[in-house]
């Protein structure tokens, strides 16, 4: 079957869309696109998931297609880059069809048939952006990408501030599309030929490999989140459906560190070191700025969507940190940095999406996303609080869950540095290194937080008791997703030797080392330099807590009383005297306090009735895009004088073109 | 794995575990004497740990079994990391499976799970606590990465039995690194284990608990666990503190019973002075305002990133 | 590592230090413990220079040592403290800035001064060299802290540790200045001290505070 995996990946993207089409059929038929349309799309991306898996160690394949313009066929390539992001985004996409089909409801926005031709198509345009060859197919699919996400953004359409996120997102989405356009006009150096083939044999001189990379750092960097492009996260995932915003973040930021992959690893030939530097810096500011962002929100899907922005920061640091190795002839390591960025752009995958499925799950049982409302729900729903505990204690990076692994491999690339010649580069290192770590302490604080707030203490608002846990549909794929982060987490070895044909495609050197046979011990190097192992730390911390329990409950006995917590002396303890989300949040804002917009309403003290109202927002937002906005703005006025509204006046201008063309082209 | 090995392992595992209460009881003593108060027998912490587990546990009505789970998963995550510190020998086979970066993870589970506990009830202390250990964490747990990064960049490896045998068996060397890192390391310990200028063990003022506000809930054999594991925390950071900074006396790897009895001794006489020292500085030392805190933790933070900027530096 | 011998190991050492008590400074509240630091970081260098003076037999740094000694380690501390409680002024120095934002602009800094010091480094022959990077930190973050303090005395104590930098950096690249130049330079420091401090009489007098940024108000606004 490994024969003609690109055909089977064609037909994987057909599939899909043929299920998106069969939605229209029945557009208003909830169990016919739910029970039957969703699991379909599901099974369809599992399979996409072992054709990618076995496609990995292969030759890349590629055909052309007929189709698109008459002189512009589609090309379609399958190398092991394209099978690694495949691979993710089958597995991860169906666990997310399956909590679809048990999610999505009528009354709520668009169709639900609707809704499934776009959530389709959304799938097919990322798996053909994934595998296409040339720049018109890419590009192509890159717009049905963008567009297909925009109308499941704006599901909701009759909510005003969510057709304004679905703007913004549309506005930066296609601002990057523009620059990705610029970075492949710059690629193909003047031949004309817009096929990946061509750019990867073309040597471009000068400062034009710069440009191509700044411009595809800016284009990809717009829809991954990178600073200063991260605005739309924010306002789209809340906006969004829950499995939309796990679809999104998990999957679609993967698809475009992808392209920022394939065009500097693959068809720019050459790195320097100074870009990696470049993207290093951004990558930590974005993953720092995104991190402390977190910590202050008090709805649960835009904290998880700063978070989001916080793990594109580590992944682009990591790419940066990979050019640096790599532009000095470190192939080994610039392996072990990749490797690093893959697996967390896979762990990212799972975890964000069984966060985000779970916030969904809590959002259909309680019709609430602010955190300040919610509380105690791992008494009402265990199954989703659990799941999301695994999601949690993974995403906070903590072993022996897969957040962690990822982040080990960073660091020890990070601790390899100081071999690199230029003295600056290894005095940056510290600093970085210190950046990305705080950035990780930081996230445990956010997780802490997120799950403290919503599944843990007592239920905020009375109406929270009757929360009801989620359905078969929804425990099934939050169990699969937990179950992909303890599996990441465990064995990394057999990972890494999973992602080893990409860097043998990219870098040129494996990770792994071909006397490090042993699969138990994760030793990048050698054993010597350093060693971990998932899957004893797990056996020794649940071997000491069985046995303590034992020895606890023989020794003495296991007697328990329930009986109210202590008040104090006071009894009338409420539910409201816990942590709100702000509070919890309170000691970063302070500490941090330059880097937020913070408007603050205090009620005086003569106040009857005092409200308090904090507002957290974005210096980036006042300091760039409004003034972005009035300029454009100005602009639009400028251009609006011509408008005359009289048909003569028209007909005047046109007559002028007309003349000034005719004169141009004489 | 030999049976040497495997014998070294357990018993450093197990004087770890015997040895921590004896530890924060010999601190009580000390401070006791520098504050002129009769000091408390040195057998308290271990009287305290058998009566709670001979009581019955009382657990909140809203408790899910988070907060019963908890206090086990800490006190596993402590052994844990009690197994990869060398304190007699650097002969630790599980050494191999969790190196530094694993040991700063395991110190975070630990944390991450009793806040998460801490919140489970739903009372204002609770959470109180948890949003202060998360604060605190969230500068200290850097820091101390900083500090054994600077280890690992001298010795070559980030695994600890392989950093102390590097650093206590090679030929006389003097890394100025390392005195940025220890005094960075020394302000994370106070900080990590709940101590004056941070927390106060001896507090039960709401305005500045952080540690004893999240385990108020805590009674029995929960509470006797979650001490043991903070005394065998305050064991660790020690153990760890020794063997970065004055490895002397450590058996090196393979060398047997003898060298594991003669580094018993040069261990406990370190432990006594060491925990004389934190008497000392908890004595004369006030504690800071919670806002203070982040000075003091960032101020140690940045020391720990200076110490591996030295060591780049003067090349050492 | 190996191949440095051990008195330029413990040179390093004592530079380290130095440059860990700038950083102190850097971050010290108090002013009577910002006056203990100081006389510390003197009696760091005087160790220092009496280590080279062994190291490469030059008789007359173990001079420039004890002259250390006496003048920074005792002569200014003695004074400092005097003037402190001559004043009355035992407050908490209040920065400018709060302090860990001022030690990451320190720890950048250091970064510029070592990038600085390389090449001056790769010139010099000393077995020091390498302390070099380290001396210009230290001249640099004595410095920063003369620029984020408000009150007189920390400025001043600022300025004396300047020197001490700048004092390291001439033993590590050349192992010392001419006895001459050196024993101008201490006595221009002590004679300093004299005078400001005498200025800070005066400044009190005028104002009944230390505080500098009453100063402003001598601006003509005309």
């Amino acid at each position: 079957m490994s024969d003609n995996a690109l055909g089977l990946v064609i037909a994987a993207v057909v599939a899909w869309i043929v299920i998106g089409a069969l939605g229209l059929v029945r557009p208003r038929e909830l169990r016919f696109v739910s029970h039957l349309l969703f699991p379909l799309g599901a099974a369809v991306g599992l399979a996409l998931a072992v054709v990618a898996f076995f496609a990995l160690g292969q030759l890349p394949q590629s055909t052309v297609l007929p189709l698109g313009l008459p002189d512009l066929p589609f090309h379609l390539r399958l190398d092991s880059l394209s099978a690694f992001f495949l691979l993710l985004l089958g597995a991860v996409g169906a666990a997310i069809s399956v909590f679809a089909a048990g999610y999505f409801r009528s009354g709520e926005g668009a169709a639900p048939g609707l809704l499934c031709f776009e959530y389709h198509l959304f799938l097919a345009a990322m798996a053909l952006v994934l595998v296409a060859d040339d720049a018109y197919l890419f590009m192509v699919s890159w717009e049905a990408m963008a567009l297909s996400s925009f109308f499941l953004v704006t599901t909701d359409h009759r909510i005003p501030e969510i057709r304004q996120a679905g703007f913004l997102y549309l506005l930066i989405a296609h601002v990057g599309a523009i620059a990705i356009l610029l970075c492949f006009g710059v690629l193909q150096g003047g031949s004309g030929d817009y096929t990946f083939g061509s750019m990867r044999s073309m040597v471009l001189t000068g400062a034009w490999p710069s440009v191509a990379f700044f411009l595809a750092l800016f284009g990809f960097g717009a829809k991954a989140g990178l600073l200063p492009m991260h605005v739309w996260l924010p306002e789209a995932h809340p906006a969004a459906p829950s499995p939309v915003s796990a679809l999104m973040s998990g999957v679609m930021l993967k698809t475009a560190i992808y392209g920022f992959l394939r065009v500097t690893f693959d068809l720019l030939q050459g790195q320097l070191w100074w870009w990696g530097v470049i993207a290093l810096v951004l990558g930590l500011a974005t993953a720092l700025f995104g991190v402390i962002f977190a910590c202050v929100q008090s709805d649960m899907k835009r904290l998880l969507a700063y978070s989001s922005i916080e793990n594109i920061g580590i992944i682009v640091a990591g790419i940066g940190l990979t050019i640096l190795f790599k532009s000095y002839g470190k192939t080994l390591l610039a392996a072990i940095t990749l490797t690093a960025v893959l697996y967390h752009a896979l762990n990212h995958a799972f975890f964000k999406s069984l966060l985000f499925l779970a916030t969904g799950s809590v959002l259909h049982a309680t019709h609430e996303r602010s955190l300040g409302k919610l509380g105690g729900l791992i008494h009402r729903m265990p199954w989703v609080a659990w799941l999301a505990l695994v999601g949690t204690l993974a995403i906070a990076g903590l072993p022996p869950l897969n957040g962690f692994v990822s982040e080990w491999l960073l660091l020890q690339a990070f601790l390899f540095t100081p071999s690199l010649p230029q003295s600056f580069v290894n005095m940056l290192v510290p600093l970085a290194a210190g950046a990305l770590v705080l950035a990780v302490a930081l996230s445990a604080y956010v997780m802490v937080k997120f799950y403290g707030i919503i599944f843990l203490g007592r239920p905020r608002e009375s109406n929270l008791a009757y929360a009801k846990d989620a359905g078969w549909f929804e425990r099934a794929a939050l169990s699969f997703l937990a179950l992909g982060c303890v599996v990441l987490g465990i064995f990394p070895v057999n990972v890494i030797a999973m992602l080893d044909p990409v860097n043998a495609m990219l870098i040129g050197s494996t990770a792994l080392h071909a006397d490090s046979g042993n699969w138990l011990l994760l030793t990048p190097i050698n054993a010597d330099r350093a060693s971990y192992s998932p899957l004893i730390v797990l056996i020794g911390i649940v071997a000491v807590v069985l046995l303590t329990a034992q020895v606890v409950h023989r020794l003495y006995h296991g007697r328990v009383r329930r009986a109210p917590p202590w008040d104090c002396g006071f009894p009338l303890q409420t539910p409201r005297m816990q942590d709100t989300a702000e509070g919890f949040g309170q000691p970063i804002r302070e500490v941090f306090d330059a880097v937020f917009r913070i408007e603050r309403q205090l009620p005086s003290p003569f106040d009857t009735a005092p409200k308090y109202a904090v507002k957290v927002g974005d210096h980036l937002w006042h300091w760039l895009y409004l003034p972005l906005a009035r300029g454009a703005d100005a602009l639009g006025r400028l251009v609006g004088m011509i408008q005359q509204g009289r048909i003569s006046v028209y007909l005047t201008y046109s007559f002028f073109t007309l003349l000034a063309l005719l004169f141009f082209v004489r | 794995m030999t049976p040497t090995e495997f014998a070294s392992q357990l018993l450093q595992l197990g004087l770890a575990l015997a040895l921590a209460p004896l530890l924060v009881g010999w601190i009580n003593q000390c401070r006791a004497w520098l504050q002129n108060k009769s000091a408390p027998s040195l057998l308290l912490p271990y009287r305290t740990i058998r009566k709670l587990f001979m009581k019955d546990a009382v657990v909140a009505l809203q408790a899910s079994p988070i907060f019963r789970v908890a206090p086990y998963v800490v006190f596993g995550a402590m052994c844990c990391a009690a197994a990869i510190i060398p304190s007699l020998a650097t002969d630790l086979p599980f050494g191999r499976a969790a190196d530094t970066i694993a040991l700063v993870g395991l110190f975070a589970l630990a944390r991450v799970f009793i806040a998460l506990a801490a919140m489970d009830i739903g009372t204002a202390f609770g959470s109180l606590g948890a949003r202060r250990e998360m604060f605190v964490g969230f500068l200290a747990e850097p820091a101390l990465l900083m500090v054994l990064f600077t280890a690992s960049l001298i010795s070559g490896s980030t695994s600890l039995p392989t950093i102390v045998d590097v650093f206590a068996h090679r030929e006389l060397a003097i890394y100025p690194s390392l005195a940025f890192a220890g005094v960075a390391f020394a302000m994370v310990s106070l900080a990590e284990n709940a101590r004056i200028p941070v927390d106060n063990p001896a507090t039960h003022l709401e305005l500045t608990m952080i540690h004893e506000a999240m385990i108020l809930e805590y009674s029995a054999r929960h509470l006797a666990l979650i001490e043991w594991a903070s005394s065998l925390k305050l064991f660790n950071y020690s153990c760890l503190g020794i063997a970065l900074f004055f490895p002397v006396g450590i058996g090196v790897a393979g060398a047997g019973w003898t060298a594991l009895v003669a580094a018993a001794p040069v261990l406990v006489a370190k432990l006594a002075v060491g925990g004389f020292a934190l008497a000392l500085v908890e004595t004369l030392s006030a504690k800071m305002r919670i806002f203070r805190a982040p000075e003091f933790l960032g101020t140690a933070f940045l020391l720990a990133v200076l110490a591996m900027l030295v060591n780049l530096l003067l090349g050492s | 590592m190996a191949t440095l011998p051990l008195y330029a190991q413990f040179i390093n050492l004592f530079a380290a230090f130095l440059l860990l008590l700038a950083f102190a400074m850097l971050a010290q509240r108090r002013v009577l413990s910002l006056i203990n630091l100081f006389a510390m970081q003197g009696f760091a260098l005087a160790v220092s220079t009496a280590i080279v003076a062994y190291g490469t037999h030059q008789s007359h740094l173990y001079w420039s040592a004890g002259l250390t000694l006496v003048l920074k380690v005792l002569l200014l501390p003695w004074l400092l403290h005097r003037l402190i409680r001559q004043l009355d002024v035992k407050w908490d120095v209040e920065g400018l800035i709060n302090i860990p934002t001022t030690m990451l602009v320190g720890i950048v800094l250091v970064v510029f001064s070592f990038n600085l010091a390389l090449p001056i480094a790769q010139l010099s022959h000393t077995v020091t060299r390498a302390t070099l990077g380290i001396a210009m930190a230290s001249v640099m973050l004595s410095f920063l802290m003369m620029i984020t303090r408000r009150k007189a005395i920390p400025q001043v104590v600022g300025f004396l540790a300047m020197e001490n930098g700048l004092f390291f950096a001439a033993t590590s690249a050349t192992y010392g200045m001419p006895m001459v130049v050196e024993l101008g330079i201490a006595l221009d420091v002590l004679v300093g001290m004299i005078i400001l401090g005498v200025f800070f009489f005066q400044i009190r007098e005028q104002f009944d505070s230390l505080d500098l940024k009453h100063l402003e108000t001598l601006k003509e606004n005309e």
